[in-house]
């Protein structure tokens, strides 16, 4: 995969600044979290990367401008995974891994037997073969978001934009999700970009982190540069302390006294 | 948890399943053949079997039936049998189309002003003598079909100029306009010309008693293409079943796939209507019992609507024209009739089914 280049990005709700000027660049390979606190932009920022979301600016991939993609291009170099996917309640999970399958088969066509051998090699990976025939809304939290990410990777693409992938899992299946998406991403050489926010899993996860505030990048560059205690506290407007575990970054919110 | 939806069955998510096919073609097959054996002319109904058997390839046998009996049977109930069955297939996949792609299960194919362009024109041909509703030069099926057509297509464009692309629904309230306005000139015209009103009525409720091999040959064309491209789209209205955003990451342009379904669910309308008049709830009760039957995946839906649509027509046919034979129950009083009873069941059984 080429390397992606967002460049001088800006969106707009009406008069509200939602991105400013935002440039970042993702390299092939890299793990890149994007952080910050609510309204920071972050959810904008990667449906822009996605091609999704018109802006100022421009999103490249490699020498390719994004816009003068058709869908079904892009489609075939990024994944998008929204944060609030859409769950046809009764759809089959091998149903909806086949979507993902659709940047590769005509307008008018069905899936042919690349695709089903792709589809049965996903829910392999992901452990969901005994769940092919179940429907959506018969899973549980976890059993979904693994549905989600199968969907993601039978689409093939060399990069993943996951919208806040953990958002709604306990603890352990946090950690269970993002340690599969770190396994295929060795296995695949996959270029992972998501936004997060918890910042100790992002700081454990990513080779890089871009902290947005109010639409603008506050902070780039590895986990230990961009996890700064003071930084944080300034900019999420909370009592956070930074400490390293086994040579993991865990950030803490820590209490107030005064009460 | 072990919770399986209806297409459990198969190893890929939706694929039709074999005994609800079965029972669709049997329906069918029952229907038709039940609609070609009885009718106001008695004619004994093993030599219609025969005479049925006698027009395969390679098999000869003689029915016994009078020239005059075949020519009922071949001239009259089958064109009849066939044009209803075509109607009944092509109304119902578009009225599952149109529940598709606008993500609204009470959506039909008249939704965006067909019905009201069709009557209006209907009403135009036969109150200006044009069309006297019977015959290969009656002008009744051709303004009725420009009618629905030019509806449709102020529909989209008003639609577009207000916001279509980027919500359905302005689609929605373009046709609930176009409609309402076709509609009042409609009945303008038919107050104005009191001495047709029968003939107009007897349009807008629907009709096949005037079913020829015209009637088939004009909409067979029309209702084939429409019905290919609904159908070769199944798969594709199964990713918009995930919203424009997610289909567009997939690589979809929502607009060109609801563009190509909704014009071919129009043109396939547009047809019928123009040869059978206003026969209305096709396109909702049949997609909705093939959900409740066999799954909500439009792989499933749209083929089985084909068959199933066919068969309800068919057979809807059958109840009008011998309930109180031999005079005839416009067939659209029918499917009105069984249409309203059949959402009280679908509201009290399957909030699914709506959802």
């Amino acid at each position: 995969m080429n390397h992606c280049s967002v460049r001088n990005v800006c969106v707009n709700a009406g008069k509200k600044v939602i991105l400013d000027n935002v440039s970042v660049t993702i390299s092939p390979g890299e793990w890149v979290s994007i952080v910050g606190p609510n309204g920071a932009g972050k959810s904008t920022l990667l449906s822009v990367m996605a091609g999704l979301r018109s802006s100022s600016g421009s999103v490249h991939l490699g020498d390719t401008d994004l816009a003068d993609m058709t869908p079904r291009e892009r489609a075939h170099h990024l994944a998008y995974l929204p944060q609030h996917p859409e769950l046809p309640p009764d759809m089959s999970v091998s149903g909806y891994v086949l979507i993902g399958r659709n940047p590769h088969i005509p307008l008018l066509g069905s899936e042919g037997q690349r695709d089903i051998e792709i589809l049965n090699q996903v829910l392999e990976q992901l452990s969901l073969e005994d769940f092919q025939n179940r429907t959506l809304d018969s899973l549980s939290g976890g059993e979904l978001q693994r549905c989600h990410l199968a969907r993601i990777l039978a689409q093939d693409t060399p990069m993943i934009l996951l919208d806040e992938p953990t958002t709604a899992l306990d603890l352990g299946h946090q950690q269970q999700t993002l340690d599969l998406i770190c396994r295929i991403r060795s296995q695949r050489e996959l270029t992972v970009v998501m936004t997060m926010h918890d910042l100790s899993l992002a700081g454990q996860y990513s080779d890089r982190i871009i902290l947005l505030s109010q639409g603008e990048v506050a902070s780039e560059g590895t986990p230990k540069d961009v996890l700064n205690p003071d930084r944080l506290s300034a900019l999420y407007g909370a009592r956070i302390q930074v400490m390293e575990v086994d040579s993991d970054i865990v950030v803490i919110p820590t209490r107030s006294r005064e009460f | 948890m072990s919770k399986a939806g209806p297409s459990s069955a198969s190893p890929l998510a939706g694929r039709l399943q074999v005994s609800a096919v079965l029972i669709g073609g049997f329906a069918c097959i029952l229907a038709m053949g039940t609609s070609l054996a009885i009718g106001p002319a008695s004619i004994d109904k093993t030599a219609v079997f025969k005479e049925l058997i006698d027009r395969l390839p390679f098999i000869a046998i003689d029915s016994g039936l009078s020239p005059i009996h075949k020519s009922v049977i071949w001239e009259v109930r089958f064109p009849r049998v066939l044009l209803g069955a075509l109607v009944g297939s092509t109304l119902a996949v578009s009225g599952a189309s149109y529940q598709a792609v606008f993500r609204n299960p009470l959506a039909d194919p008249y939704l965006l002003g067909a019905a009201a362009g069709a009557g209006l024109g209907a009403t135009v041909a036969i109150v200006t003598g044009s069309g006297d509703g019977i015959g290969a030069f009656d002008m009744v099926p051709v303004l009725a079909f420009l009618g629905a057509m030019s509806a449709v297509v102020m529909t989209y464009l008003l639609g577009y100029s207000s916001g279509a692309r980027r919500s359905p629904s302005a689609l929605l309230l373009a046709g609930v306009a176009v409609a309402a306005f076709l509609t009042a000139i409609q009945t303008f015209i038919q107050q104005q010309n009191v001495d047709s009103i029968r003939q107009v009525y007897s349009w807008i409720l629907g009709r096949l008693n005037t079913a020829s091999w015209t009637e088939v040959q004009l909409l067979a064309p029309y209702a084939l293409i429409a019905t290919l491209v609904m159908f070769l789209s199944r798969r594709t209205l199964d990713v918009m079943r995930l919203g424009d955003t997610e289909a567009s990451s997939v690589g979809l342009r929502p607009q060109v796939v609801r563009f190509l379904v909704i014009a071919a669910a129009s043109l396939g309308t547009a047809a019928s209507v123009s040869v059978s008049g206003l026969i209305a709830f096709v396109g909702i009760i049949v997609p909705h019992a093939v959900r409740l039957l066999a799954g909500t995946s439009n792989r499933i839906v749209l083929p089985l609507s084909v068959l199933y649509g066919a068969a309800f027509l068919a057979f809807v046919d059958l109840l009008g024209r011998s309930l109180v034979s031999p005079a005839e129950i416009p067939i659209g009083v029918i499917t009105a009739f069984c249409g309203a009873p059949f959402f009280v069941v679908v509201l009290r059984t399957s909030r699914k089914a709506l959802a």
